[in-house]
Protein backbone atom coordinates (compact mmCIF):
# COMPACT_ATOMS: atom_id res chain seq x y z
CA UNK A 1 0.00 0.00 0.00
CA UNK A 2 1.23 3.43 -1.05
CA UNK A 3 2.21 5.40 1.79
CA UNK A 4 -0.90 8.29 1.27
CA UNK A 5 -3.61 5.50 1.83
CA UNK A 6 -0.98 4.13 4.94
CA UNK A 7 -3.22 4.15 8.25
CA UNK A 8 -1.91 6.88 10.43
CA UNK A 9 -4.58 6.89 12.94
CA UNK A 10 -5.74 4.07 14.87
CA UNK A 11 -8.67 3.31 14.07
CA UNK A 12 -12.19 4.06 16.47
CA UNK A 13 -12.72 0.70 16.57
CA UNK A 14 -9.50 0.00 18.08
CA UNK A 15 -7.79 -3.12 17.58
CA UNK A 16 -9.65 -6.03 18.81
CA UNK A 17 -10.69 -7.80 16.25
CA UNK A 18 -14.60 -7.43 15.72
CA UNK A 19 -16.51 -9.71 13.40
CA UNK A 20 -18.37 -8.25 10.09
CA UNK A 21 -20.79 -10.03 8.67
CA UNK A 22 -19.62 -10.64 5.05
CA UNK A 23 -21.02 -8.58 2.51
CA UNK A 24 -22.70 -6.09 4.38
CA UNK A 25 -19.92 -3.97 5.76
CA UNK A 26 -17.05 -2.83 4.01
CA UNK A 27 -13.86 -1.43 5.39
CA UNK A 28 -12.26 1.80 4.12
CA UNK A 29 -8.54 1.35 3.05
CA UNK A 30 -7.78 4.93 3.87
CA UNK A 31 -9.87 5.55 7.53
CA UNK A 32 -10.23 1.80 8.30
CA UNK A 33 -13.85 2.76 9.32
CA UNK A 34 -16.51 0.17 8.68
CA UNK A 35 -19.17 1.11 6.23
CA UNK A 36 -22.59 0.03 5.78
CA UNK A 37 -22.82 -1.33 2.24
CA UNK A 38 -25.72 0.15 0.63
CA UNK A 39 -25.12 3.53 2.03
CA UNK A 40 -21.60 3.62 0.47
CA UNK A 41 -23.60 2.47 -2.66
CA UNK A 42 -25.66 4.91 -2.46
CA UNK A 43 -22.90 7.77 -1.49
CA UNK A 44 -20.93 6.91 -5.03
CA UNK A 45 -18.67 4.46 -3.18
CA UNK A 46 -17.33 7.28 -1.38
CA UNK A 47 -15.97 6.88 2.12
CA UNK A 48 -18.78 8.75 4.36
CA UNK A 49 -16.19 9.41 6.79
CA UNK A 50 -12.96 10.41 4.69
CA UNK A 51 -13.80 11.06 1.39
CA UNK A 52 -11.86 8.38 -0.01
CA UNK A 53 -13.03 6.77 -3.55
CA UNK A 54 -13.29 3.38 -3.73
CA UNK A 55 -12.33 2.10 -7.40
CA UNK A 56 -15.76 1.22 -8.78
CA UNK A 57 -16.41 -0.28 -12.19
CA UNK A 58 -17.22 0.54 -15.75
CA UNK A 59 -20.89 -0.08 -15.34
CA UNK A 60 -20.80 1.79 -12.27
CA UNK A 61 -19.50 4.78 -14.25
CA UNK A 62 -21.96 4.81 -17.08
CA UNK A 63 -24.65 4.55 -14.48
CA UNK A 64 -23.73 7.40 -12.70
CA UNK A 65 -22.63 9.57 -15.92
CA UNK A 66 -25.46 8.23 -18.64
CA UNK A 67 -29.68 9.48 -17.86
CA UNK A 68 -31.07 6.33 -18.76
CA UNK A 69 -30.79 4.23 -21.74
CA UNK A 70 -27.65 4.09 -23.87
CA UNK A 71 -26.04 2.04 -26.80
CA UNK A 72 -23.09 -0.17 -26.20
CA UNK A 73 -20.85 -0.41 -29.58
CA UNK A 74 -18.32 -2.89 -30.59
CA UNK A 75 -18.62 -5.16 -27.31
CA UNK A 76 -17.14 -8.24 -28.85
CA UNK A 77 -14.01 -7.34 -30.53
CA UNK A 78 -11.54 -9.77 -28.14
CA UNK A 79 -8.14 -10.07 -28.31
CA UNK A 80 -6.50 -12.95 -30.47
CA UNK A 81 -3.29 -13.08 -28.63
CA UNK A 82 -1.27 -12.26 -31.11
CA UNK A 83 2.37 -13.26 -29.30
CA UNK A 84 0.93 -16.30 -27.79
CA UNK A 85 1.98 -15.29 -25.10
CA UNK A 86 2.91 -17.29 -21.55
CA UNK A 87 4.45 -16.21 -18.24
CA UNK A 88 3.55 -17.87 -14.95
CA UNK A 89 0.01 -17.85 -17.01
CA UNK A 90 -1.00 -18.20 -20.68
CA UNK A 91 -2.57 -14.81 -21.69
CA UNK A 92 -5.18 -16.96 -22.77
CA UNK A 93 -6.11 -17.90 -19.45
CA UNK A 94 -6.05 -14.87 -18.22
CA UNK A 95 -8.11 -13.13 -20.89
CA UNK A 96 -10.66 -16.12 -20.17
CA UNK A 97 -10.49 -15.24 -16.23
CA UNK A 98 -10.64 -11.23 -16.61
CA UNK A 99 -13.87 -12.12 -18.87
CA UNK A 100 -15.35 -14.41 -16.65
CA UNK A 101 -14.82 -12.05 -13.66
CA UNK A 102 -15.62 -8.75 -14.98
CA UNK A 103 -18.49 -9.91 -18.02
CA UNK A 104 -16.58 -7.61 -20.44
CA UNK A 105 -14.34 -8.89 -23.40
CA UNK A 106 -11.94 -6.34 -23.08
CA UNK A 107 -10.47 -3.32 -20.77
CA UNK A 108 -12.77 -0.85 -22.42
CA UNK A 109 -16.82 -0.20 -22.72
CA UNK A 110 -17.59 2.29 -25.53
CA UNK A 111 -21.24 3.63 -25.35
CA UNK A 112 -23.32 6.13 -26.99
CA UNK A 113 -26.18 7.97 -25.37
CA UNK A 114 -27.34 11.01 -23.30
CA UNK A 115 -25.72 12.84 -20.75
CA UNK A 116 -28.28 15.69 -19.20
CA UNK A 117 -29.88 15.65 -22.57
CA UNK A 118 -26.28 15.92 -24.69
CA UNK A 119 -26.22 12.87 -26.90
CA UNK A 120 -21.82 11.55 -26.07
CA UNK A 121 -19.84 9.34 -26.82
CA UNK A 122 -18.39 7.64 -23.85
CA UNK A 123 -15.53 5.19 -22.98
CA UNK A 124 -14.91 3.79 -19.86
CA UNK A 125 -12.05 1.62 -18.66
CA UNK A 126 -12.19 -1.57 -16.55
CA UNK A 127 -9.39 -1.69 -14.35
CA UNK A 128 -10.45 -5.03 -12.77
CA UNK A 129 -9.58 -6.69 -16.32
CA UNK A 130 -6.12 -7.62 -16.14
CA UNK A 131 -5.73 -3.62 -14.51
CA UNK A 132 -7.45 -2.23 -17.29
CA UNK A 133 -4.14 -2.46 -19.31
CA UNK A 134 -4.30 -1.20 -23.33
CA UNK A 135 -3.88 -3.49 -25.54
CA UNK A 136 -4.91 -3.93 -29.28
CA UNK A 137 -8.42 -4.13 -28.21
CA UNK A 138 -8.76 -1.54 -26.25
CA UNK A 139 -6.66 0.83 -28.67
CA UNK A 140 -8.78 -0.22 -31.30
CA UNK A 141 -12.15 0.56 -29.36
CA UNK A 142 -10.99 3.43 -28.33
CA UNK A 143 -9.99 4.39 -31.70
CA UNK A 144 -13.25 3.22 -33.23
CA UNK A 145 -15.30 5.43 -30.26
CA UNK A 146 -13.52 8.83 -31.48
CA UNK A 147 -14.20 8.02 -34.79
CA UNK A 148 -17.62 7.46 -34.32
CA UNK A 149 -17.82 11.05 -31.83
CA UNK A 150 -15.57 12.69 -35.14
CA UNK A 151 -18.25 11.32 -37.79
CA UNK A 152 -21.44 12.38 -35.74
CA UNK A 153 -19.99 15.32 -33.94
CA UNK A 154 -20.42 14.20 -30.96
CA UNK A 155 -18.50 15.26 -27.71
CA UNK A 156 -16.00 12.42 -26.33
CA UNK A 157 -15.76 11.33 -22.66
CA UNK A 158 -13.17 8.77 -21.54
CA UNK A 159 -12.76 7.71 -18.19
CA UNK A 160 -9.16 6.26 -17.62
CA UNK A 161 -8.33 3.44 -14.94
CA UNK A 162 -5.58 1.92 -16.20
CA UNK A 163 -1.84 0.49 -15.22
CA UNK A 164 -0.53 1.47 -18.71
CA UNK A 165 0.10 -0.84 -22.08
CA UNK A 166 0.01 -4.03 -21.74
CA UNK A 167 2.89 -6.37 -22.20
CA UNK A 168 1.39 -9.71 -23.27
CA UNK A 169 0.97 -7.86 -26.15
CA UNK A 170 4.55 -6.12 -26.69
CA UNK A 171 4.89 -3.77 -29.35
CA UNK A 172 1.35 -4.05 -30.59
CA UNK A 173 0.26 -2.30 -27.26
CA UNK A 174 2.79 0.75 -27.81
CA UNK A 175 1.37 0.95 -30.47
CA UNK A 176 -1.99 1.69 -29.67
CA UNK A 177 -0.51 4.75 -27.95
CA UNK A 178 0.02 6.23 -31.30
CA UNK A 179 -3.14 5.37 -32.74
CA UNK A 180 -5.62 6.60 -30.15
CA UNK A 181 -3.24 9.53 -30.38
CA UNK A 182 -3.51 10.01 -34.16
CA UNK A 183 -7.31 9.74 -34.08
CA UNK A 184 -7.19 12.38 -30.83
CA UNK A 185 -5.50 14.80 -33.33
CA UNK A 186 -7.65 14.10 -36.12
CA UNK A 187 -11.01 14.52 -33.82
CA UNK A 188 -9.13 17.79 -32.73
CA UNK A 189 -8.82 19.55 -35.89
CA UNK A 190 -12.44 18.75 -36.08
CA UNK A 191 -13.41 20.63 -33.85
CA UNK A 192 -14.21 17.71 -31.38
CA UNK A 193 -14.90 18.45 -27.58
CA UNK A 194 -12.33 15.53 -25.72
CA UNK A 195 -13.34 15.76 -22.01
CA UNK A 196 -10.57 13.18 -20.08
CA UNK A 197 -11.50 11.93 -16.89
CA UNK A 198 -9.00 9.86 -15.03
CA UNK A 199 -9.67 8.10 -11.72
CA UNK A 200 -7.60 5.77 -9.76
CA UNK A 201 -5.10 4.68 -10.89
CA UNK A 202 -3.83 6.20 -14.27
CA UNK A 203 -0.26 5.42 -14.79
CA UNK A 204 1.88 4.27 -17.80
CA UNK A 205 0.93 4.56 -21.60
CA UNK A 206 -2.53 5.50 -20.86
CA UNK A 207 -1.05 8.37 -19.19
CA UNK A 208 1.17 9.31 -22.12
CA UNK A 209 -1.17 9.17 -24.67
CA UNK A 210 -4.81 9.80 -24.81
CA UNK A 211 -5.53 10.45 -20.79
CA UNK A 212 -3.44 13.58 -20.96
CA UNK A 213 -4.95 14.96 -24.22
CA UNK A 214 -8.01 16.06 -23.04
CA UNK A 215 -9.60 19.46 -24.14
CA UNK A 216 -10.49 19.36 -20.24
CA UNK A 217 -8.71 17.04 -17.93
CA UNK A 218 -10.65 16.09 -14.63
CA UNK A 219 -9.38 14.11 -11.68
CA UNK A 220 -10.94 12.47 -9.00
CA UNK A 221 -9.42 13.21 -5.44
CA UNK A 222 -6.55 10.92 -4.37
CA UNK A 223 -6.16 9.32 -7.69
CA UNK A 224 -2.56 8.17 -8.46
CA UNK A 225 -1.61 9.74 -12.03
CA UNK A 226 1.56 9.35 -13.39
CA UNK A 227 3.57 7.67 -16.31
CA UNK A 228 6.43 5.34 -14.33
CA UNK A 229 4.94 3.90 -11.46
CA UNK A 230 5.82 4.99 -8.10
CA UNK A 231 7.35 1.82 -7.02
CA UNK A 232 10.12 1.83 -10.48
CA UNK A 233 10.45 5.69 -8.91
CA UNK A 234 11.77 4.83 -5.71
CA UNK A 235 14.12 1.82 -7.15
CA UNK A 236 15.74 4.28 -9.20
CA UNK A 237 16.24 6.72 -7.21
CA UNK A 238 16.83 4.70 -3.92
CA UNK A 239 14.91 6.93 -1.87
CA UNK A 240 11.18 7.55 -0.14
CA UNK A 241 8.84 9.78 -2.20
CA UNK A 242 7.01 12.95 -1.16
CA UNK A 243 3.95 12.36 0.27
CA UNK A 244 1.26 13.18 -2.13
CA UNK A 245 3.52 12.12 -4.84
CA UNK A 246 2.26 11.20 -8.05
CA UNK A 247 -1.46 12.25 -6.78
CA UNK A 248 -3.93 14.42 -8.19
CA UNK A 249 -3.71 17.23 -5.78
CA UNK A 250 -0.04 17.31 -6.87
CA UNK A 251 -0.92 16.96 -10.52
CA UNK A 252 -3.28 20.27 -10.17
CA UNK A 253 -0.33 22.01 -8.19
CA UNK A 254 2.08 20.85 -11.17
CA UNK A 255 -0.48 21.95 -13.56
CA UNK A 256 -1.10 18.88 -15.31
CA UNK A 257 -5.19 18.53 -14.07
CA UNK A 258 -7.44 21.22 -15.09
CA UNK A 259 -9.96 20.05 -12.33
CA UNK A 260 -10.54 17.80 -9.29
CA UNK A 261 -14.16 16.74 -8.67
CA UNK A 262 -15.75 14.36 -6.25
CA UNK A 263 -17.74 11.48 -8.31
CA UNK A 264 -20.61 13.10 -6.68
CA UNK A 265 -20.48 16.12 -8.11
CA UNK A 266 -18.78 14.65 -11.63
CA UNK A 267 -21.78 14.96 -13.90
CA UNK A 268 -23.29 17.75 -12.56
CA UNK A 269 -19.85 19.47 -13.43
CA UNK A 270 -19.60 17.60 -16.77
CA UNK A 271 -22.97 18.79 -17.74
CA UNK A 272 -21.99 22.54 -17.29
CA UNK A 273 -19.27 21.72 -19.24
CA UNK A 274 -21.12 20.03 -21.84
CA UNK A 275 -23.76 23.17 -21.72
CA UNK A 276 -20.69 25.81 -22.15
CA UNK A 277 -18.95 24.36 -24.84
CA UNK A 278 -21.68 22.60 -26.89
CA UNK A 279 -24.78 24.41 -28.55
CA UNK A 280 -27.80 22.39 -28.48
CA UNK A 281 -30.25 23.60 -31.80
CA UNK B 1 42.61 -6.60 -27.06
CA UNK B 2 40.43 -5.55 -24.01
CA UNK B 3 37.16 -5.81 -25.66
CA UNK B 4 33.96 -6.39 -24.03
CA UNK B 5 32.41 -10.01 -25.43
CA UNK B 6 29.36 -11.65 -24.67
CA UNK B 7 29.44 -15.41 -24.15
CA UNK B 8 28.59 -15.91 -27.62
CA UNK B 9 31.35 -14.14 -28.99
CA UNK B 10 33.81 -16.04 -27.54
CA UNK B 11 34.97 -18.49 -30.08
CA UNK B 12 35.09 -15.41 -32.31
CA UNK B 13 37.41 -13.64 -30.23
CA UNK B 14 39.48 -16.80 -29.86
CA UNK B 15 39.77 -17.68 -33.38
CA UNK B 16 40.93 -13.59 -33.75
CA UNK B 17 43.79 -13.77 -30.95
CA UNK B 18 45.04 -17.24 -33.16
CA UNK B 19 45.33 -15.22 -36.08
CA UNK B 20 46.88 -12.39 -34.57
CA UNK B 21 49.49 -14.40 -32.88
CA UNK B 22 50.27 -16.18 -35.82
CA UNK B 23 51.01 -12.78 -37.92
CA UNK B 24 53.02 -11.99 -35.44
CA UNK B 25 55.05 -14.88 -34.98
CA UNK B 26 55.48 -14.98 -38.78
CA UNK B 27 56.57 -10.81 -38.59
CA UNK B 28 58.95 -11.89 -35.77
CA UNK B 29 60.32 -15.12 -36.86
CA UNK B 30 60.60 -14.84 -40.83
CA UNK B 31 58.17 -17.96 -40.80
CA UNK B 32 55.78 -17.79 -43.70
CA UNK B 33 52.18 -18.51 -42.40
CA UNK B 34 50.14 -17.09 -44.68
CA UNK B 35 48.58 -20.31 -45.86
CA UNK B 36 47.82 -20.61 -42.62
CA UNK B 37 46.53 -17.66 -41.98
CA UNK B 38 44.41 -17.16 -44.81
CA UNK B 39 42.59 -20.60 -43.92
CA UNK B 40 42.04 -19.14 -40.36
CA UNK B 41 40.49 -15.70 -41.64
CA UNK B 42 38.36 -17.59 -43.96
CA UNK B 43 37.43 -19.86 -40.87
CA UNK B 44 36.96 -16.76 -38.68
CA UNK B 45 34.73 -15.20 -41.57
CA UNK B 46 32.38 -18.15 -41.33
CA UNK B 47 32.20 -18.54 -37.76
CA UNK B 48 31.00 -14.56 -37.76
CA UNK B 49 28.30 -15.10 -40.24
CA UNK B 50 26.91 -18.03 -38.65
CA UNK B 51 27.25 -16.81 -35.36
CA UNK B 52 25.91 -13.64 -35.52
CA UNK B 53 23.02 -14.92 -37.84
CA UNK B 54 21.99 -17.36 -35.75
CA UNK B 55 21.23 -14.96 -32.44
CA UNK B 56 18.20 -15.89 -30.10
CA UNK B 57 16.36 -12.73 -28.94
CA UNK B 58 17.88 -11.94 -25.99
CA UNK B 59 21.38 -11.93 -27.05
CA UNK B 60 19.74 -9.40 -30.04
CA UNK B 61 18.97 -7.61 -27.12
CA UNK B 62 22.64 -7.50 -26.04
CA UNK B 63 24.18 -6.48 -28.90
CA UNK B 64 21.79 -3.50 -29.64
CA UNK B 65 23.37 -2.30 -26.26
CA UNK B 66 26.52 -3.19 -27.18
CA UNK B 67 28.80 -0.39 -25.40
CA UNK B 68 30.93 -0.22 -28.53
CA UNK B 69 28.26 -0.16 -30.57
CA UNK B 70 27.43 3.71 -32.59
CA UNK B 71 25.60 5.99 -31.42
CA UNK B 72 23.35 8.90 -32.94
CA UNK B 73 26.52 11.22 -32.74
CA UNK B 74 28.44 8.67 -34.49
CA UNK B 75 25.88 8.17 -37.22
CA UNK B 76 25.68 11.78 -37.63
CA UNK B 77 29.54 12.39 -38.04
CA UNK B 78 29.82 9.69 -40.68
CA UNK B 79 26.53 10.49 -42.56
CA UNK B 80 26.42 14.41 -42.21
CA UNK B 81 28.69 17.25 -44.02
CA UNK B 82 27.27 19.76 -41.73
CA UNK B 83 25.36 19.53 -38.28
CA UNK B 84 23.76 22.30 -36.46
CA UNK B 85 23.11 21.63 -33.06
CA UNK B 86 20.36 23.07 -30.99
CA UNK B 87 19.80 23.54 -27.92
CA UNK B 88 16.73 23.53 -24.86
CA UNK B 89 13.17 23.52 -24.89
CA UNK B 90 12.56 27.12 -24.06
CA UNK B 91 11.13 26.47 -20.81
CA UNK B 92 12.96 24.38 -18.30
CA UNK B 93 16.41 23.30 -19.46
CA UNK B 94 18.40 21.14 -22.01
CA UNK B 95 17.96 17.74 -21.80
CA UNK B 96 20.96 16.03 -23.25
CA UNK B 97 19.88 12.33 -23.86
CA UNK B 98 18.37 13.65 -26.80
CA UNK B 99 20.37 15.95 -29.41
CA UNK B 100 18.30 17.88 -31.76
CA UNK B 101 20.03 19.96 -34.65
CA UNK B 102 19.70 20.73 -38.77
CA UNK B 103 21.70 18.17 -40.89
CA UNK B 104 22.88 18.23 -44.30
CA UNK B 105 23.24 15.23 -45.94
CA UNK B 106 25.32 15.60 -49.19
CA UNK B 107 22.36 17.48 -51.14
CA UNK B 108 19.73 17.11 -48.58
CA UNK B 109 18.85 18.85 -45.43
CA UNK B 110 16.88 17.32 -42.57
CA UNK B 111 16.18 18.00 -39.24
CA UNK B 112 17.41 15.48 -36.95
CA UNK B 113 15.90 14.45 -33.42
CA UNK B 114 17.68 11.55 -31.80
CA UNK B 115 18.39 9.88 -28.07
CA UNK B 116 22.01 10.07 -27.44
CA UNK B 117 23.78 7.61 -24.73
CA UNK B 118 27.08 8.12 -23.42
CA UNK B 119 30.46 6.39 -24.32
CA UNK B 120 31.72 5.49 -20.79
CA UNK B 121 30.42 6.29 -17.41
CA UNK B 122 31.30 9.86 -17.42
CA UNK B 123 29.38 10.77 -20.76
CA UNK B 124 26.72 8.57 -19.81
CA UNK B 125 25.83 10.82 -16.73
CA UNK B 126 26.30 13.66 -18.43
CA UNK B 127 23.22 12.24 -21.26
CA UNK B 128 21.34 10.36 -18.21
CA UNK B 129 22.21 7.16 -20.22
CA UNK B 130 19.74 8.09 -22.59
CA UNK B 131 16.85 8.71 -21.03
CA UNK B 132 15.21 11.61 -21.21
CA UNK B 133 13.43 14.33 -19.39
CA UNK B 134 10.25 15.94 -20.57
CA UNK B 135 12.34 18.57 -21.67
CA UNK B 136 13.81 16.52 -24.03
CA UNK B 137 10.22 15.52 -25.60
CA UNK B 138 9.69 19.40 -25.97
CA UNK B 139 12.84 20.06 -27.13
CA UNK B 140 12.18 17.81 -30.14
CA UNK B 141 8.66 18.88 -30.51
CA UNK B 142 10.30 22.46 -30.77
CA UNK B 143 12.54 21.08 -33.21
CA UNK B 144 9.47 19.08 -35.58
CA UNK B 145 7.67 22.56 -35.69
CA UNK B 146 10.48 24.13 -37.37
CA UNK B 147 11.21 21.43 -39.53
CA UNK B 148 7.16 21.92 -40.37
CA UNK B 149 7.68 25.60 -40.85
CA UNK B 150 10.74 25.65 -43.30
CA UNK B 151 9.40 22.14 -45.23
CA UNK B 152 12.37 20.24 -43.86
CA UNK B 153 11.54 16.16 -43.47
CA UNK B 154 12.40 15.43 -40.02
CA UNK B 155 14.51 11.80 -39.09
CA UNK B 156 14.05 10.40 -35.87
CA UNK B 157 17.20 8.17 -34.13
CA UNK B 158 15.80 6.40 -31.29
CA UNK B 159 17.86 4.07 -28.95
CA UNK B 160 16.92 4.73 -25.36
CA UNK B 161 16.01 2.31 -22.53
CA UNK B 162 13.07 4.26 -21.83
CA UNK B 163 12.08 8.00 -20.47
CA UNK B 164 13.51 8.39 -17.02
CA UNK B 165 11.39 7.58 -14.34
CA UNK B 166 12.43 9.72 -11.63
CA UNK B 167 10.66 13.07 -9.53
CA UNK B 168 11.11 15.86 -11.45
CA UNK B 169 10.30 14.10 -14.42
CA UNK B 170 7.06 13.20 -13.27
CA UNK B 171 6.66 16.94 -11.28
CA UNK B 172 7.19 18.08 -15.30
CA UNK B 173 4.62 16.23 -16.74
CA UNK B 174 6.75 13.33 -18.63
CA UNK B 175 3.58 11.41 -19.56
CA UNK B 176 2.32 14.96 -20.98
CA UNK B 177 4.93 15.71 -22.93
CA UNK B 178 5.09 12.29 -24.70
CA UNK B 179 1.22 12.21 -25.34
CA UNK B 180 1.63 15.42 -26.67
CA UNK B 181 4.80 14.41 -29.17
CA UNK B 182 2.44 11.54 -29.68
CA UNK B 183 -0.48 14.09 -30.80
CA UNK B 184 1.57 16.27 -33.01
CA UNK B 185 4.11 13.87 -34.90
CA UNK B 186 0.73 12.55 -36.19
CA UNK B 187 -0.44 15.80 -37.68
CA UNK B 188 3.08 16.79 -38.62
CA UNK B 189 3.29 18.44 -41.85
CA UNK B 190 6.21 17.29 -43.09
CA UNK B 191 7.61 13.55 -43.75
CA UNK B 192 8.94 12.19 -40.58
CA UNK B 193 11.46 8.89 -40.48
CA UNK B 194 12.12 6.92 -37.82
CA UNK B 195 15.19 4.77 -37.14
CA UNK B 196 16.33 2.70 -34.85
CA UNK B 197 19.46 2.20 -34.18
CA UNK B 198 19.84 0.58 -30.58
CA UNK B 199 16.82 -0.10 -28.49
CA UNK B 200 13.88 1.50 -28.19
CA UNK B 201 11.53 0.93 -25.21
CA UNK B 202 7.82 2.15 -23.99
CA UNK B 203 7.05 5.32 -24.56
CA UNK B 204 10.18 6.89 -24.13
CA UNK B 205 11.08 5.68 -27.29
CA UNK B 206 7.58 6.34 -29.16
CA UNK B 207 7.92 9.71 -27.82
CA UNK B 208 9.53 10.67 -30.71
CA UNK B 209 9.15 7.63 -32.77
CA UNK B 210 5.74 8.67 -34.75
CA UNK B 211 5.97 8.94 -38.57
CA UNK B 212 5.81 7.81 -41.85
CA UNK B 213 7.74 4.37 -42.41
CA UNK B 214 9.58 3.11 -39.46
CA UNK B 215 13.20 1.47 -40.44
CA UNK B 216 15.17 -0.72 -37.92
CA UNK B 217 18.88 -1.63 -38.31
CA UNK B 218 19.13 -5.41 -38.30
CA UNK B 219 20.64 -6.21 -34.04
CA UNK B 220 18.09 -3.52 -32.49
CA UNK B 221 15.08 -4.49 -30.38
CA UNK B 222 11.78 -2.33 -29.83
CA UNK B 223 9.16 -3.30 -27.63
CA UNK B 224 6.45 -1.78 -25.00
CA UNK B 225 8.96 -2.32 -22.01
CA UNK B 226 12.45 -3.78 -21.86
CA UNK B 227 12.69 -7.48 -20.95
CA UNK B 228 13.98 -7.02 -17.42
CA UNK B 229 11.08 -4.23 -16.91
CA UNK B 230 8.66 -7.47 -18.30
CA UNK B 231 10.48 -10.18 -16.11
CA UNK B 232 10.68 -8.36 -13.02
CA UNK B 233 6.33 -7.42 -13.14
CA UNK B 234 5.08 -10.59 -15.07
CA UNK B 235 7.98 -13.18 -13.14
CA UNK B 236 9.16 -10.84 -10.46
CA UNK B 237 12.43 -11.90 -11.60
CA UNK B 238 14.74 -9.48 -13.76
CA UNK B 239 17.22 -12.41 -14.18
CA UNK B 240 14.47 -13.66 -16.48
CA UNK B 241 14.71 -11.03 -19.30
CA UNK B 242 15.78 -13.90 -21.75
CA UNK B 243 12.62 -15.18 -21.21
CA UNK B 244 10.52 -11.79 -21.20
CA UNK B 245 12.57 -11.01 -24.49
CA UNK B 246 11.20 -14.63 -26.30
CA UNK B 247 7.55 -14.20 -24.65
CA UNK B 248 7.56 -10.38 -25.70
CA UNK B 249 9.38 -10.78 -29.31
CA UNK B 250 11.30 -7.86 -29.54
CA UNK B 251 13.57 -8.03 -32.05
CA UNK B 252 13.17 -5.99 -35.70
CA UNK B 253 12.63 -9.49 -37.61
CA UNK B 254 9.38 -9.70 -34.99
CA UNK B 255 8.11 -6.38 -35.66
CA UNK B 256 8.64 -7.22 -39.35
CA UNK B 257 6.05 -10.28 -38.38
CA UNK B 258 3.98 -8.56 -36.55
CA UNK B 259 3.50 -5.50 -39.45
CA UNK B 260 5.29 -2.51 -37.95
CA UNK B 261 8.39 -2.68 -39.23
CA UNK B 262 8.64 -1.15 -42.70
CA UNK B 263 12.15 -2.40 -43.67
CA UNK B 264 15.16 -3.80 -41.66
CA UNK B 265 18.77 -2.66 -42.96
CA UNK B 266 21.53 -5.21 -42.92
CA UNK B 267 24.31 -4.49 -40.63
CA UNK B 268 28.03 -5.94 -41.40
CA UNK B 269 28.92 -9.18 -40.45
CA UNK B 270 29.22 -9.30 -36.67
CA UNK B 271 27.09 -6.05 -36.01
CA UNK B 272 27.22 -2.56 -36.18
CA UNK B 273 30.11 -2.28 -33.79
CA UNK B 274 32.42 -4.51 -35.86
CA UNK B 275 32.39 -2.25 -38.83
CA UNK B 276 30.76 1.69 -37.93
CA UNK B 277 31.65 3.11 -41.26
CA UNK B 278 30.06 0.13 -43.34
CA UNK B 279 27.08 0.41 -41.09
CA UNK B 280 27.04 4.57 -41.80
CA UNK B 281 26.91 3.93 -45.70
CA UNK B 282 23.89 1.77 -45.42
CA UNK B 283 22.57 3.93 -42.80
CA UNK B 284 22.68 7.19 -45.17
CA UNK B 285 21.30 4.77 -48.27
CA UNK B 286 18.36 4.30 -46.64
CA UNK B 287 17.99 7.80 -45.04
CA UNK B 288 18.14 9.30 -48.33
CA UNK B 289 16.54 6.65 -50.49
CA UNK B 290 13.16 6.50 -47.95
CA UNK B 291 13.16 10.70 -47.48
CA UNK B 292 13.55 11.16 -51.29
CA UNK B 293 10.07 8.86 -52.15
CA UNK B 294 8.56 10.29 -48.75
CA UNK B 295 9.12 13.85 -50.07
CA UNK B 296 7.19 13.37 -53.43
CA UNK B 297 4.17 12.52 -52.09
CA UNK B 298 1.72 15.19 -51.70
CA UNK B 299 1.90 16.85 -47.90
CA UNK B 300 -1.82 15.98 -47.49
CA UNK B 301 -2.27 12.58 -48.75
CA UNK B 302 1.13 11.69 -46.71
CA UNK B 303 -0.53 12.48 -43.16
CA UNK B 304 -3.91 10.52 -44.62
CA UNK B 305 -1.36 7.64 -45.37
CA UNK B 306 0.44 8.36 -41.43
CA UNK B 307 -2.93 8.10 -40.21
CA UNK B 308 -4.03 5.09 -41.67
CA UNK B 309 -0.78 3.30 -41.03
CA UNK B 310 -1.57 3.64 -37.01
CA UNK B 311 -5.11 2.64 -37.94
CA UNK B 312 -4.58 -0.52 -38.69
CA UNK B 313 -1.97 -1.29 -35.97
CA UNK B 314 -2.91 -4.29 -33.54
CA UNK B 315 -4.23 -7.78 -33.48
CA UNK B 316 -7.99 -8.82 -32.90
CA UNK B 317 -11.20 -10.85 -33.04
CA UNK B 318 -14.25 -9.36 -34.17
CA UNK B 319 -17.21 -11.90 -33.53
Amino acid sequence: MVDWFRRTKKGLLGTEKKVIPDGLWIKCPNCSEYLYKRELDRNYWICTQCQYHFRISSDEYIKMLIDAEYEEFNRKIQSNDPLKFKDSKRYSDRLKNAKAKTGKYDAVVTVEGDLSKHRIVLCVMEFKFIGGSMGSVVGEKISRAIDRAREKKLPLIIVSSSGGARMQEGVLSLMQMAKTSAKLSQFHEEGGLYISILTDPTTGGTTASFAMLGDIIIAEPGALIGFAGPRVIKQTIGKDLPEGFQRSEFLMDKGFVDIICGRSELKRLVTRLLDFFIEND
Amino acid sequence: MTKLTFDFEKPIFALEQKIEEMRELSSVNGIDLDDEIRKLDEKLRKLVKKTYSNLNRWQRVQLARHPERPYTNDYLEKICTDFIEIHGDRNFADDKSIITGFATIDKHKVVIIGHQKGKNTKDNLYRNFGMPHPEGYRKALRAMKLAEKFHKPVVSIIDTPGAYPGIGAEERGQAEAIAKNLFEMSRLKTPILIVIIGEGASGGALGIGVGDRFVLLENTWFSVISPEGCASILYRDAGKANIAAESMKVTARDLQDLGIADEIIQEPDGGAHRNPDETARVLKESILRNIDELSAIPIDELILLRNEKYSKMGSWDEA
